[in-house]
């Protein structure tokens, strides 16, 4: 037994919420998408890290570091 | 508005409730605009980054129509045409508005930054400010001239979009921009002119009800003249060619054309034959702007071939 009738407020409500987890999917999805854009296309992201790592060093002298 | 709220349907919104706020026609020149903006601009970038690019400048964009919508639900209920908005009819509550139109500001400039450049951003960000403090707020309901510099929110994508991916501001997006600037009063009192009974009801100074119809057929004659030159000279840019300076020609001189008819026009002719010319001229300057941009468009699709272009 259905303590509450179904309401079209209900329905309303339902859509509404599906409406806004389609949207965070879509929106997480992005963000990913985005991160894998940018990670795969700015090239060398390699740094200096706690010790100097000569081969990041550009080259100057005939290549040597 | 206790009253709207009452015959409205119990306050609790939809999800088509939400997306009305966002104005959706009004994005979809947005994307349209900044779509061309981005496509035309010299430089590579990733689709999936221009994508997200034009995503955000037209979510920026529906987010100040949320902000526009909470401010003016007081006139929008008294308009006709503006009553059955989300706010007026009392689906959604002005303070959610307000949130949600924040909200969705915040995320769109933010998102843009990270995804583009933060010139890009901060020119969305002003566009936002722009259209709901300046243009809403201060300019709408002080002045005949709201829709002169209203304008210029309307024209800035296609600038954000050429910044998304330029990183600076040229005389290129500049033109565009001045293309819609000018576009825009010409475009809008056209429609004033045969639909000023509700704004006058609203107390909006339109230029129809402050200064009467006779100084708007005057200013849509000379807004008209002064948008030519831009329109033209937007063709001898990198973005122009031979079949952007053919269209624009053409686009102009019915443009011009439709302005001096609506000029010499009074208003006994124009209730004569209930504001046939005005009316056309309206639709005409729909596909002014369209056909403009879909122009840039042709010149940059076509220039891998060696044939767009200069």
């Amino acid at each position: 037994m259905a303590f509450r009738a179904e309401h079209e407020i209900h329905k309303r409500r339902l859509g509404r919420n599906l409406g806004l987890g389609a949207v965070l999917v879509a929106f997480v999805a992005l963000v990913f998408g985005l991160t894998v854009v940018k990670v795969t296309n700015v090239g060398q992201v390699q740094g200096f890290d706690h010790v100097v790592r000569p081969e990041l060093v550009p080259a100057t002298d005939g290549g040597k570091p | 508005m206790r009253d709207a709220q009452a015959i409205g349907q119990s306050g609790e919104a939809g999800f088509s409730d939400y997306v009305a706020l966002l104005k959706p026609r009004v994005m979809s020149l947005v994307v349209f605009t900044a779509l061309v903006g981005v496509l035309v601009a010299p430089g590579q970038v990733h689709p999936f980054v221009a994508m997200t690019a034009i995503l955000f400048i037209a979510l920026g964009a529906g987010a100040s129509g949320a902000l526009n919508m909470w401010w003016d639900a007081d006139i929008d209920v008294i308009m006709k045409r503006t009553a059955k908005r989300p706010i007026p009819s009392g689906r959604v509550q002005p303070g959610e508005a307000l949130g949600f139109g924040l909200a969705l500001s915040g995320i769109a400039v933010v998102m843009l930054a990270l995804a583009t450049n933060v010139l890009a951003a901060g020119l969305l960000a002003f566009t936002i400010f722009f259209y709901a403090v300046v243009y809403s707020m201060w300019l709408k309901r002080s002045t005949p001239q709201n829709i002169v510099i209203g304008g210029a929110a309307g024209a800035f994508p296609p600038m954000i979009g050429w910044v998304a991916v330029t990183g600076s501001v040229s005389i290129e997006a500049v033109l565009m921009f001045m293309l819609i600037f000018m576009w825009t009063p010409p475009h809008f009192w056209a429609l004033a002119l045969f639909m000023n009974e509700d704004y006058s009801k609203a107390g909006v100074p339109m230029l129809t009800v402050t200064h009467g119809k006779k100084v708007t057929r005057n200013h849509i004659l000379v807004y008209t003249i002064a948008l030519v030159p831009f329109a033209i000279g937007a063709g001898f840019t990198s973005i122009g060619g031979p079949i952007y300076l053919v269209v624009s020609a053409l686009l102009n001189a019915g443009f011009l054309w439709g302005a001096w008819r609506i000029w010499q026009r009074d208003e006994a002719q124009a209730e004569a034959d209930s504001y046939a010319v005005e009316k056309q001229v309206f639709k005409f300057s729909l596909l002014y702007l369209f056909l403009h941009f879909g122009a840039f468009l042709a010149e940059a699709a076509m220039k891998p071939y060696g044939l767009g272009g200069w």
